[in-house]
């Protein structure tokens, strides 16, 4: 494996692209980072300005050893959820992309889709279906007589919870390397007799460090900022704790308390970085492109199944189901769904936008990152994950407190929602980008130039069409997660601008389950269609490559 | 060349769907009103920019009865009080909003604190029961909602139910609680303890709860949820989510409502309350607004539709609840619970909240 990492051809990279120097493409590139880093950093600066008027007694709240203590079960917690995250999701991405488990397609369509469910609605319906009394509980008493399940609160029923509703993040990752990845290494490796179990931890898993440090990084975040599933699961975790304080409007104390949580991001951010270290992921400079050859599965294809099924069963097809169940019965009570038209055409055009910006402005990022390592570059790139981990309504207040004072034009405007998710979910378009470009190797691009095409050609020509699956797998990761987003789309969107997201927290805080289900199954739905999409392009797209 | 087909299929699909909804009939009017400037529809009548802190599903029919009956253009951002609240804070004084309507009276007072509210005409504020609205009129209450134990009706009737919510702490009680410690409603009851019974008092009553084992619950809803299935045997809740549950699941839903008889803070009546925004544009539209949230048709409406208490004199209560004069509740002034932050500490430092 060290042979492949450390390719001397890095070090024609780095001196071929300094040659490049200033060049227009440089300018627009450094352009491009340094707007970004300004959006990115307004989170943090508002966060700054109002902490100053926490005082002593919300220094005397963030010390107190009960908050410090929920602070390390965070953390706790955060580092569970990715590692099961990671089992899940890599067994899965391996099968649907390289395998041939039976409905390998409808699975890789499936699975990313949990996504889309927002946190609070998907552990209310967990919660309903296997809680200690809920749906399973009853259809076991009428059967076996089981008049309670173990409790599924806690500790257990957040990573549970939070484990099915993040996996997809890992997976869409790990499918975009794999589907890139060069077939010859693992091919080597079985010619030189290694059984595909362990080509698949010696070659396979290696080369996956980037898109697993990528989309654990977002895991582990997602869990930071979540309140919906740990409230419902009644585990105490750090965003709960800045949550009381808006509740009893302190937006000082809770202003502290966030800082706390960027400092802990901090601390995840650097761990990731330390994981990848500095390494070439890319194939050898003669490697063609090429599909991988499918694996036949054997005894193992109906297991593999199994597995299959049994993770979307939990994930998808159990809140599905319960949704559709609360549907039914309403309808059936006589309660009334409003027309979500409106609200649908919004939450696909907001959702749309957002993944076309965040895809536009990543490749400029990821290039900065992958092909002029350095500290500022490094900086960039993990500044963008410093507003990730905030819940949801901090970076919201942020952009209120900025745009009402500041850019009233802007303010509740369709251009500030989409600005408002940029900065939400840039990080998860950057971290897929950044992984494939890693996979490119730089004398394809070298060679363009030294054909005597410009940057910007070479960018056009050749780099952006190799980067499509990262762009594929983080369009859909921000689409699927803007579908959900609340907060930002309450505060911020034009006035009266309803989304399916809205409309669902709308009805079920104040328990309408009929009116939720209705455009939370909306949600999923609209959701499958660009994923099917998406899973059929990328089948094409291997048949385009196979003349190669 | 199968799947180029397969794809280019879907993509039309997807945008064919996207681009029928918005001109769906029932729709269109919704999407050009949100759509088109407020000034340029508006017409003579105007426009009015409210923020609810109440969910569209409870409020948005009335806001629409009031909008057909004026002609004025509402325009609504709804949020969870709390979240509109840090939102109007955020604005100061370059908000769009003109009316904050609030959940609860927790997030009106910290508007009215920070001086965003403007005196409401006194013809509004008299019309309002004095115990439902600030004493200084910068706000009125809206709807009333009631602290009500809600119970299993399997395992309990109400005669197994202790006359007044400290009778809880009985150890007879231990795991069979439910409670919502970061629901803004049960932060006021608590308040109200710490007015009537006393700060020493109501940590006595907080860490007998909490030695009864009670389990946690993110807000009444699913409080409601669990007692009907019989995770736990009673809750403390807001009087009104029982009826949602009703509507949905029949009278077969197993829990109902107990209006504590003992008085004190267990039998408090809370009330939902509307303000007028001081640096508002449409004053005019802003008080009609209000003016129309406490009218007979309104207050009809609440308690008809979401099953609240009405307001105002000569407006019959909802049908089938005990009537708001038998509620016994709490004689206790509006202002003295403003002290949110006082019983957040309390809750922390018992280890309610974290």
């Amino acid at each position: 494996m060290q042979t492949v990492k450390k390719t001397h051809l890095g070090e024609v990279e780095r001196h071929t692209w300094r040659m490049t120097g200033f060049s227009g493409g440089t300018i627009t590139l450094w352009t491009i980072g340094a707007l970004v880093a300004i959006a990115l950093l307004l989170p943090t600066i508002y966060l700054l300005i109002r902490a100053v008027g926490a005082g002593e007694a919300g220094w005397q709240n963030l010390l107190r050893p009960r908050t410090l203590e929920t602070l390390a079960r965070t953390i706790w917690l955060a580092l569970s959820v990715t590692v099961l995250s990671a089992l899940i999701a890599v067994p899965l991405a391996w099968l649907t992309v390289r395998t041939d488990v039976p409905l390998r397609r409808l699975w890789a369509t499936l699975t990313p889709l949990p996504l889309v469910i927002p946190s609070y609605v998907g552990a209310y319906l967990l919660a309903s279906a296997l809680g200690p009394r809920g749906l399973l509980q009853q259809g076991l008493e009428a059967t076996l007589g089981i008049e309670r399940l173990p409790s599924l609160y806690g500790f257990p029923g957040a990573l549970l919870i939070l484990t099915l509703l993040s996996y997809p993040y890992l997976l869409l990752s790990v499918r975009a390397t794999l589907l890139r990845m060069d077939p010859a290494l693992e091919e080597a490796s079985r010619s030189l007799g290694h059984s595909t179990w362990r080509t698949f931890w010696r070659v396979t898993v290696p080369l996956l460090r980037p898109a697993l440090g990528a989309g654990g990084l977002l895991v582990a975040l997602y869990t930071l900022r979540d309140f919906g599933a740990v409230a419902l699961m009644r585990y105490d975790t750090f965003t709960r704790v800045i949550y009381v304080q808006y509740q009893s409007f302190d937006r000082s104390q809770a202003a502290l308390l966030a800082l706390a949580l960027i400092a802990v991001t901090l601390i995840f951010i650097v761990l990731e970085a330390r994981l990848q270290r500095r390494a070439n992921y890319f194939q050898g400079a003669t490697g063609a492109q090429r599909p991988p050859i499918q694996i036949a599965l054997g005894r193992w294809r109906w297991p593999a199944f199994f597995y299959c099924a049994v993770v979307v069963l939990f994930s998808l097809a159990l809140p599905a189901l319960m949704l559709l169940y609360w549907l039914v019965r309403g309808l059936a009570a006589g309660e009334t769904v409003m027309a979500l038209g409106t609200a649908t055409w919004n939450a696909v055009l907001a959702s749309g936008l957002a993944a076309l910006v965040t895809v536009a402005i990543a490749p400029a990022i990821s290039l900065l990152v992958v092909r002029r390592p350095g500290w500022l570059t490094y900086l960039l790139e993990r500044l963008t994950y410093s507003a990730y981990a905030l819940p949801g309504i901090v970076v919201a207040l942020a952009l209120v407190f900025f745009g009402a004072n500041h850019a009233p034009w802007l303010y509740q405007t369709l251009p500030m929602l989409i600005l408002a998710y940029t900065i939400l979910f840039l990080p998860q378009a950057v971290g897929t980008v950044r992984a494939s470009l890693l996979q490119i190797h730089p004398s394809l691009e070298e060679a363009a130039q030294s054909l005597g095409k410009g940057p910007a050609r070479v960018f056009l020509t050749i780099t952006l069409p190799l980067l499509r699956p990262g762009l594929w797998a983080g369009a859909s990761m921000v689409f699927l997660t803007a579908m959900k987003e609340l907060p930002a789309t309450l505060l911020l969107a034009p006035i009266g601008f309803k989304t399916l997201a809205t409309a669902v927290w709308s009805a079920v805080s104040e328990a309408f389950f009929a009116a939720a289900a209705a455009p939370a199954l909306l949600i999923i739905l609209m959701s499958s269609l660009p994923m099917t999409f998406l899973i059929l392009h990328e089948q094409r797209h291997e048949h385009d490559h196979r003349p190669l | 060349m199968k799947h180029v087909q397969w794809s280019t299929l879907l993509l039309v699909a997807v945008l064919a769907l996207c681009a029928c909804s918005p001109i769906q009939p029932a729709v269109s009017t919704e999407a050009t009103a949100t759509e088109a400037a407020p000034a340029a529809t508006a017409g003579e009548a105007g426009s009015l920019v409210v923020y609810s802190g109440r969910s569209e599903n409870l409020v948005g029919p009335l806001f629409e009865q009031f909008k057909a009956a004026t002609g004025i253009n509402v325009e609504v951002r709804y949020g969870s009080t709390s979240e509109v609240a840090a939102t109007l804070l955020e604005e100061g004084a370059n908000s769009p909003a003109d009316v904050f309507f609030a959940q609860d009276p927790g997030g009106i007072g910290a508007i009215a604190n920070a001086g965003l509210l403007a005196p409401l005409p006194e013809e509004i504020v008299n019309a309002v029961k004095p115990e439902f609205r600030s004493p200084d009129g910068l706000w009125v209450g809206v709807a009333g909602r009631a602290r009500v134990v809600v119970y299993n009706t399997d395992t309990l009737t109400e005669a197994d139910l202790p006359a007044d919510i400290a009778d809880f702490t009985d150890p007879a009680w231990a795991g069979r609680i439910g409670w919502a410690p970061t629901n803004a409603s049960f932060q006021v009851m608590v308040t109200a303890m710490r007015v009537l019974w006393g700060e020493e008092e109501t940590r006595a009553w907080l860490e007998g709860i909490q030695a009864n084992e009670p389990i946690v619950y993110e807000g009444n809803a699913p409080i409601v949820e669990a007692v009907a299935a019989g995770e736990v045997e009673v809750g403390f809740v807001n009087h009104y989510y029982l009826y949602r549950f009703l509507a949905e699941q029949g009278e077969a839903f197993k829990a109902r409502n107990y209006f504590l008889p003992g008085g004190g803070p267990g039998s408090l009546v809370m009330v939902a309350p509307a303000g007028r925004l001081a640096t508002g544009q449409n004053e005019e539209n802003a008080n009609a607004f209000i003016a129309y949230l406490v009218s007979a048709e309104a207050q009809q409406y609440f308690t008809e539709t979401t099953n609240e208490y009405p307001v105002v004199e000569g407006v019959a209560g909802p049908e089938g609840l005990v009537a708001i004069e038998d509620l016994n509740a709490p004689d206790i002034a509006l202002t003295d619970l403003a002290d949110l932050q006082g019983t957040t500490l309390l809750l922390q430092d018992v280890g309610v909240l974290p």
